[in-house]
């Protein structure tokens, strides 16, 4: 393999490891506050991405108005979902929870087959998005290298406002200790609706980019990834956003460079994220920046 | 008192099969498709209650286990030529091409096939057992969630194997052709084995163990259970079942392929054991039965509606929005043991005393 060809799998890693971590944060966010497996979140990148789609083609909205627009629609829909399918869990125990995300998810699929239709459309790629650069004879996509500078830009905002606003730290202290902090006067419903929106709000963004790089979309489309980006969590230790990031470049650049050196094993990459899981579930439970917790009797 | 409870059982699976044998020569053969994928979703689904609602260990990996099922019990009975006209695109591994059906001179030909069947859907049963065990042993340490989407992954990474090894399982072709086994005895008979097996289980000390696994796990460890033992064991004859159920299925439809396999199937399963209850071995045989015929009768819901005053365009997807919402809404309301409460009220209601 020359040098350029690296580089270029590199470059194609990178992004995918950066919309692998854009959406594995929220499921890390959800997790880490509520304890729960936001199974429908990858049915919210999906929903997130047709949004683009129907905005593009059939709204006269220019269409980087819709980039910011859909996202925030599809940050709704999370809210509302939180709101519909989870909050009157609250409490029941973690696998019935898991059931009702279950059916959420096949309800949002299904609601896409029926809604969208089950052929595969094509993303509308504003022009000026879709050219390729070439530099010094690697030629990568232009999207390859916006999509870890945005990914970038979205982490350090959400870094700060998890770390400096009076909202992010009342996050860090919900998942710090959930009951304790709802006798602070924590406002629990609040802060839970913002953690869905901004996840969503993340997968949305992931969404419309993945759109622009994987120009295929079907109903259907959220479900691999979903679950990557849900191991890519694990990885990185569950309920913490650093390692959630962590793990989408992990997994990203990893897929990436597996079938690149080793092109026999192509059809067997979507297995290599769930052996990845198992192996560090096996070896280390709590992920790789995860803290150790012991169970209580 | 004991004697007389079995004896009632033992009238009512006798007039159950006789029923069925009558069954088989009314019905046409769509309508026994649909009585034989009953039989066979009572199996999966107490497959899953097993795991899920007796020992309380969360598994999603059905399909997985259920695929190796489905595929043993196929390649051990299709025919050498049937296996010829699969295989065009890479030809099968010698070995599996060559295998042959059962063939003692002395006994009748359906007397072989019949011998045959039960050993393939029993090497089915076996293998899918042995793949729960090499699974269960390194995940089932891992609880709840976790486990989930453990086992969730490997029933995945089974599925990706499938595709990928054309000279075994002909890919993402699949096989058509499997020797059809549509008389309803079959089935039913072998879910009537499945639901004495899993009442006499539960019954039995390993079943009361499950159950303490499920209700505590450091109580159970403190009373002496061994917690490994236990759900190592639950979880392979849940993967036998599930196996000998994928098998059984691969013999009413006639034809598998992976993309057969994917999630949907085990949530089709959850969807079963959720309405009959969690750990309810009566809910789920009837919620089998009502949840497999709904899905057959529902299937106007996709497709093109006169209402009267409006037409609507056919609608593929809207069955299975249908099925999500009930799950949502069972779950949601009920939280568990749906069927069994409104039972008791209906009963309540006519109740003498």
């Amino acid at each position: 393999m020359s040098l350029a060809e690296f580089m270029q799998h590199l470059v194609n890693g990178t992004s995918l490891g950066s919309l692998y971590a854009l959406i594995a944060i929220g499921y890390t966010m959800v997790y880490g506050i509520l304890r729960l497996i936001n199974f429908a979140h990858g049915d919210i990148f999906m929903m997130g991405t047709y949004l683009a789609y129907y905005g593009i083609l059939f709204t006269p909205i220019p269409w980087y108005l819709v980039f910011i627009l859909a996202p925030l629609l599809t940050g709704l829909l999370g809210l509302v979902l939180e709101k519909l399918a989870y909050k009157p869990m609250r409490g029941s125990p973690r696998i019935t929870i898991l059931i009702s995300a279950i059916g959420a998810s096949f309800l949002l699929q299904n609601f896409g087959i029926l809604v969208f239709g089950g052929r595969p459309k094509a993303f509308p790629i504003p022009g000026i998005l879709d050219t390729t650069l070439t530099v010094s004879g690697v030629s990568v996509d232009l999207i390859s290298i916006i999509i870890p500078i945005i990914t970038i830009a979205l982490l350090v905002i959400l870094n700060f406002f998890i770390k400096k606003t009076k909202t992010g730290m009342a996050m860090r202290a919900l998942a710090k200790d959930f009951e304790t902090a709802s006798l602070m006067g924590i406002n629990i419903n609040g802060i839970i609706s913002i953690v869905f929106f901004i996840g969503s709000f993340l997968a949305a963004v992931g969404g419309i980019m993945w759109g622009i790089k994987y120009p295929q979309l079907m109903p259907t489309m959220g479900v691999v990834p979903g679950l990557k980006c849900f191991i890519a969590a694990v990885i990185g230790g569950i309920g913490n956003i650093t390692g959630a990031v962590l793990g989408g470049f992990i997994l990203g650049l990893g897929e990436i460079l597996l079938i690149a050196f080793l092109p026999n094993l192509t059809g067997y990459r979507d297995a290599f994220a769930f052996v990845l899981l198992i192996v560090i579930l096996l070896v280390r439970p709590t992920g790789l920046l995860g803290e150790k917790t012991s169970e209580k009797v | 008192m004991k004697d007389k409870k079995v004896l009632k059982y033992l009238i009512l699976i006798i007039v159950s099969l006789v029923v069925l044998a009558i069954l088989n020569n009314v019905l046409d053969s769509y309508q026994r498709r649909i009585v034989n994928l009953c039989a066979v979703y009572i199996i999966l689904g107490l497959s899953m209650n097993l795991v899920n609602g007796f020992t309380g260990l969360f598994s999603l990996g059905q399909a997985g286990f259920m695929a190796v099922g489905a595929y043993t019990v196929s390649i051990l009975t299709m025919t050498r030529q049937m296996k010829e006209m699969n295989f065009y695109m890479k030809p099968m591994m010698p070995f599996l091409l060559n295998l042959s059906s059962l063939n003692i001179s002395f006994l009748p030909a359906y007397v072989n096939d019949f011998i045959w069947f039960l050993f393939a859907l029993l090497m089915g049963g076996i293998l899918a057992a042995l793949f729960g065990l090499l699974v269960g042993a390194p995940v089932l340490k891992l609880t709840d969630d976790y486990l989930a989407i453990a086992t969730l992954g490997f029933s995945e990474i089974i599925r990706i194997v499938i595709i990928n090894l054309q000279t075994v399982t002909n890919g993402a072709l699949g096989l058509k052709g499997i020797p059809v086994k549509t008389h309803l005895l079959w089935s039913w008979s072998i879910a009537i084995l499945t639901i004495v097996f899993i009442s006499l289980l539960m019954k039995g000390s390993y079943g009361k163990a499950f159950k303490a696994i499920r209700e505590d796990e450091i109580a159970a460890k403190s009373m002496g259970i061994n917690l490994f033992k236990h759900k190592v064991m639950s979880f392979s004859l849940g993967s036998f079942f599930a196996g000998v159920g994928g098998g059984l299925l691969a013999v009413s439809i006639g034809t598998i392929d992976p993309t057969l396999f994917k999630f949907a199937l085990t949530f089709n399963i959850l969807l079963i054991v959720v309405i009959g209850g969690m750990g309810n071995i009566w809910g789920t045989v009837a919620s089998a039965i009502v949840v497999t015929i709904a899905m057959e009768a529902l299937r106007f819901l996709d497709e093109p509606m006169n209402l009267g005053f409006m037409k609507t365009d056919a609608l593929p997807g809207l069955r299975m929005v249908v099925f999500s919402l009930i799950l949502m809404l069972v779950i949601i309301f009920k939280k568990d043991n749906a069927l069994k409460a409104n039972f008791e009220r209906i009963r309540g209601r006519y109740a003498k005393n």
